[in-house]
């Protein structure tokens, strides 16, 4: 039951985040726009020109973009996957009667506070340098040869790094999650005498139903646009095995200094996240109205 | 019988739990005693874990030599000026959402988030382009503007689940006394919103000074964070691994504190309610 006063105050207080959010969409968006039906690149300013939808057709055909859009989409999936299958076990754990159960859950969700640069240089020098790394003495102490990460496996190394930083994300909502489980029903579930399997089968899976489609939609946006961990390590080499879509655009802008093509690039990432927005909009606008 | 039982299942649980806890927790630790070994003993085959000659020499030549000190105060400025003013625009518009809502509210707070899916990536060229014409490439200022944009939705939507879990009828129960808006918002609402207002002010403060795409792009020096500072660390001649992990300790270690310290907070925040 909100006043005409607090109504009106309410809508004076929303319009700087209101003013200052749409001017942050709509300007770059529009720029971006405009750039990609342009020829332009800031080697050469004066070649300015019109080109319609080449850009465009340029980005698309442009076989790096289909490597790109695939690494992409290896790289979500994966670390997905790795962040679920692995995180909903040590949830469970977690769940358990643990002694020093704190402590084990400050060292599993520290990674998430790493920052992505640091995360990339400790993980390619410390852990999975061929010769010095962590990894290389434990594969030569069981007698077998060290991986040379960067150069045999380097889109998989990036995974890697990826899935330990998202990691305790996963865990700690699901964590979450299971905490707030109805324990009587798990009790009388228990009396009947259904085994474990069955109860995480038939109640623990469909109550982590919801969690886990946030964890996998919230994850989708930050790892859509995964940077930091590419440009540290690999810049996107060797060739294009690590290059991500943010990558191919991020090179094409501020290496080859391509704007239009860049702009093209960019807008058709805008594209794919819009995609994925869709769905994550729906569901989260769902738990709104609960 | 039962409790013995029960107490084997809580040994193996623990035992099992350390060890993933450990095995998670490996970087980070091996990182931290990486960065108190001499170059010669970090290069090490096979790695020393305990036994080495313990030196704080790292940290000495970090600081003097690297300028930490420089790029630290830049991400105190940046991470911490972007989180104010983030929080000075998002905490009236969270509370006229959250306590004068209309009809077009969630449709408001849904575009608002929508605004974080754009990928950086796509407006890179023309954030450059502008940046550049107006001179605010390598400045604090300008890191700060774009990182409290970034941050807004996310502010806005944290700030309004915990409004929202305020109870109403405190609020009609001071209005019902005749409390003026101003003596409501000070002596009712804020002192129910202070944890919600400090755990969005921590996460925001984590989220800036982790951010690494915006930072790399838009500054070489003058305003560089840590971000840059460590990944600078990345060219062959600034690779000495011991230096290396005493940088990204000093990089890291504020940032793990008041993570360990928010992280309750920090679940609620990130899903923005949608799991209690």
């Amino acid at each position: 039951m909100a006043t005409q006063q607090t109504q009106v105050l309410g809508r004076a207080l929303l319009t700087p985040a209101v003013a200052l959010l749409f001017i942050w969409m709509i300007v770059p968006l529009a720029m971006t726009i405009y750039f990609s039906t342009l020829h332009y690149t800031l080697m050469d300013p004066e070649s300015e020109r019109f080109v319609g939808l080449e850009n465009f057709r340029y980005f698309l055909t442009d076989p790096a973009f289909l490597t790109s859009l695939q690494n992409t989409l290896v790289l979500v999936g994966s670390v997905l996957a790795i962040t679920i299958l692995l995180g909903t076990p040590l949830a469970l754990l977690l769940d358990q009667p643990v002694i020093g159960r704190s402590v084990v859950r400050l060292m599993v969700i520290a990674p998430f506070f790493v920052m992505p640069t640091v995360s990339a240089l400790v993980w390619k020098n410390l852990l999975m340098h061929p010769v010095s790394g962590l990894f290389a003495w434990i594969a030569t102490s069981f007698g077998l040869t060290p991986i040379d990460w960067f150069t045999d496996a380097p889109l998989f190394a990036v995974i890697l790094i990826v899935a330990w930083q998202w990691l305790p994300f996963a865990t700690l909502i699901l964590l979450t999650a299971l905490q707030s489980q109805d324990e009587e029903q798990k009790e009388a579930a228990e009396m009947d005498g259904a085994s474990a399997l069955s109860i995480f089968i038939y109640l623990t899976l469909p109550h982590l139903a919801r969690p886990i489609t946030v964890v996998i939609l919230i994850e989708t946006i930050f790892l859509l646009s995964v940077f930091a961990e590419i440009f540290v390590t690999t810049g996107g080499g060797p060739g294009m095995q690590t290059t991500n879509i943010a990558f191919l655009i991020y090179a094409q802008a501020l290496i080859q200094f391509d704007v239009g093509n860049a702009s093209a690039g960019g807008l058709v990432a805008v594209v794919i996240a819009n995609i994925v927005a869709f769905f994550l909009v729906r569901v989260i606008g769902r738990n709104l109205e609960a | 019988m039962a409790r013995k039982v029960t107490s084997r299942r809580v040994w193996v649980s623990t035992g099992a739990a350390w060890l993933f806890g450990f095995l998670i927790f490996l970087p980070i630790l091996w990182m931290v005693l990486t960065s108190f070994k001499s170059e010669l003993d970090a290069f090490a085959m096979p790695p020393k874990f305990l036994l080495f000659h313990w030196t704080t020499e790292n940290y000495a030549t970090v600081q003097e030599r690297s300028d930490y000190l420089h790029h630290a105060l830049n991400s105190i400025m940046v991470a911490g000026g972007s989180t104010l003013i983030a929080m000075l625009i998002a905490v009236p518009a969270a509370w006229s959402m959250a306590f004068a809502p209309t009809k077009r509210t969630k449709d408001v707070l849904l575009w608002m988030l929508s605004t974080k899916m754009m990928p950086p990536v796509g407006v890179l060229v023309p954030i450059y382009l502008i940046y550049r014409d107006f001179g605010l490439l390598d400045t604090r200022a300008g890191l700060v503007f774009i990182l409290c944009l970034g941050n807004l939705p996310i502010v806005v939507w944290m700030l309004f689940t915990y409004f929202k879990e305020i109870p109403k009828d405190i609020l009609e129960a001071a209005r019902m006394d005749g409390a003026t808006i101003g003596r409501e918002l000070i002596y009712v609402l804020t002192p129910m919103a202070i944890p919600g207002l400090a755990s969005t002010l921590l996460l925001n403060f984590i989220l800036a000074w982790n951010e690494a795409f915006w930072t790399l792009n838009l500054s070489t020096l003058d305003a560089a964070p840590l971000t840059v500072f460590i990944a600078s660390y990345s060219s062959p001649e600034g690779l000495f691994w011991a230096k290396l992990s005493a940088a990204s300790t000093l990089a890291i270690a504020p940032i793990i504190i008041l993570g360990w310290f928010t992280q309750r907070q920090l679940v609620r925040g990130l899903t923005f309610g949608a799991v209690k």
